[in-house]
């Protein structure tokens, strides 16, 4: 070949459609979260109350069937406030936040709303780990984990 | 009792954003070809094949049909060949998987290739997020730059770490990188270059990310009694492991340490017989695929305390000069064809005990740790290599 050819590239595409149970237990949650109820699971041998509830417990490899109820507050255990567009992600900037709602001894992933994120300085100011937090319902609750709209500092 | 096992050849790729140059196939058939001439090899003397990717990045699911010929031509001489995916660690799997083919006793010389095609991924954090479940977790926008932002926010708060020490990684990391001829970014970054790039997720700004790498990476291993033919200089096993966290990010929010990885680095340094790593080790290659994960990974692997990674940078222990260099390569954070860039850990990590690795070369090394992360910070692997017959 005397002469660079200029090499051709093909699009590709993946648009597969399927379909995801939730299962007995984020069934459950799910339901419980369009009464406005966080609902966890107990583990009958090390006691720990998890969440997100799961349908059993890795640590002792029992299945979970004591359902409590926890806090719709916490406390943050930890955030990122994401300022980059990503296709298919929330529109930045964002704040993602690990939350350990009261009697819940692991934390929930969530978003945390109602603090103006524009300013990093200014949000980091007032983003602390440690600092309280309680959710807030959407109005139309639809059965899922976005039935929490996000989570708030506690006025 | 495992067998005695070294590495004997190494390819590594050119990488870059899209090897548009290269088809599928071409890019493996770069690293092989490349490790069997290292080792002075035929295809024929390959006795199995281990092959890693991370799907579906490369928008080919189980790409290991497509790339059957490039890997040695394990089709026409009909070759055993097992795939591995296990997320960002699929790499370093590949490498185990290698290993523990030899180490058997089953097969005598064993073909490790590992590749991905990130760069002929549009949307990388789309494809990252199918890997998380949809039930709870996927619709909140969590990735691999998230969790690690998590991780660095909480260092920051634990320990004191700053902006400063994250750009202080990144630029040692881009000086590296620029000695090797096989890395993808490989430009001039300063400290204040670095601070001023743009925020991605707080606190990780451009500098403090990998980018979106077309690469590929193979390894040979052979038995004791292959290896002694082979090559006068091979890289011998001293230790290896992976180790599991759970799957929940919530379960385990202390992000500022990785216990799993220091658990891990307590087994294979016992089976290494290493007592302190920074004394023991002469050179470390880190799956650094965001900056502040090399300073949690310099404490979990016992390179200095808990919450001291951050000092250890800025007396430039871990630089070329320092007394334990860590990625002479420019690590992950310059080059991440994410299924293959553990795999080009252990292959960077054996180019220096066999003296192989050119303008990136630390002096005299003896011993050399290759490290793999993946699967939302859940995996670790670590390869623990050595110039002496263990």
């Amino acid at each position: 070949m005397t002469q660079e050819e200029e090499i051709i590239v093909i699009p590709g595409r993946w648009d597969l459609p399927f379909r995801h149970t939730a299962g007995r237990v984020a069934s459950r949650f799910f339901h419980g979260l369009k009464a406005k109820r966080i609902l966890a699971l107990r583990c009958p041998r090390c006691q720990r109350v998890l969440m997100p509830p799961r349908p059993f417990c890795e640590r002792c490899f029992q299945p979970l069937d004591d359902w409590v109820e926890v806090g719709q507050q916490g406390t943050l255990e930890a955030f990122t406030i994401c300022y980059a567009r990503f296709t298919g992600l929330p529109d930045p900037p964002y704040c993602l936040i690990l939350v350990k709602l009261d009697g819940a001894d692991s934390a929930l992933q969530h978003l945390l709303g109602e603090v103006a994120l524009e300013d990093v300085q200014s949000a980091t100011q007032r983003i602390q780990i440690g600092m309280r937090l309680e959710a807030l319902w959407r109005e139309e609750r639809e059965g899922g984990i976005k039935d929490i709209k996000y989570f708030r500092p506690v006025a | 009792m495992p067998r005695r096992v070294a590495i004997v050849g190494v390819g590594l790729t050119r990488t870059s954003s899209h090897r548009a140059d290269v088809t599928y196939p071409e890019l493996v058939y770069e690293a092989v070809s490349a490790a069997l001439a290292q080792a002075a090899l035929e295809p024929k003397d390959i006795d199995a094949v281990t092959y890693g990717s991370m799907d579906p990045f490369d928008g080919v699911f189980a790409p290991e049909r497509w790339n059957v010929e490039a890997c040695a031509g394990a089709g026409a001489t009909n070759l055993p060949l097992m795939k591995i995916t296990t997320g960002g660690t699929t790499g370093g799997s590949t490498a185990l998987a290698g290993y523990y083919h030899v180490a058997s006793g089953l097969f005598d010389v064993v073909l490790a290739v590992a590749s991905q095609r990130v760069g002929e991924t549009v949307e990388a954090q789309l494809v990252l997020n199918t890997a998380i479940d949809p039930i709870y977790e996927r619709w909140l926008g969590g990735g691999a730059i998230t969790i690690a932002a998590l991780q660095a926010v909480r260092h920051f708060w634990r320990y004191g770490t700053t902006e400063q020490d994250l750009a202080h990684i990144a630029v040692k990391n881009h000086e590296n990188a620029q000695r090797n001829p096989y890395a993808h970014l490989m430009r001039m970054l300063t400290v204040q270059d670095a601070l001023q790039t743009r925020l991605i997720s707080w606190p990780l700004r451009l500098s403090d990310c990998c980018p979106s790498s077309d690469g590929a990476c193979a390894i040979i291993f052979a038995s004791e009694e292959q290896a002694k033919r082979i090559t006068d200089r091979p890289a011998w096993v001293i230790g290896a492991g992976q180790i599991t966290d759970n799957y929940w990010v919530g379960d385990r929010p202390w992000y500022e340490d990785w216990d799993s990885l220091s658990l891990l680095a307590r087994r294979v340094y016992r089976q290494a017989k290493i007592d302190d790593p920074l004394r023991d080790l002469d050179v470390a290659e880190l799956y650094n695929a965001f900056s502040v994960q090399e300073i949690i990974e310099y404490e979990a692997l016992g390179f200095c305390e808990k919450g001291k990674g951050g000092e250890l940078i800025r007396k430039g222990v871990t630089t070329m000069e320092g007394q334990l260099p860590v990625c002479p390569s420019g690590g992950v954070l310059c080059t991440n064809p994410i299924g293959a860039s553990g795999l080009i850990r252990v292959a960077e990590a054996a180019l220096q005990v066999m003296g192989k690795a050119e303008g990136r070369q630390v002096p005299n090394v003896r011993k050399a740790l290759a490290h793999a992360w993946g699967a939302a910070i859940g995996f670790h692997t670590l390869m623990l290599l050595s110039s002496d017959v263990p």
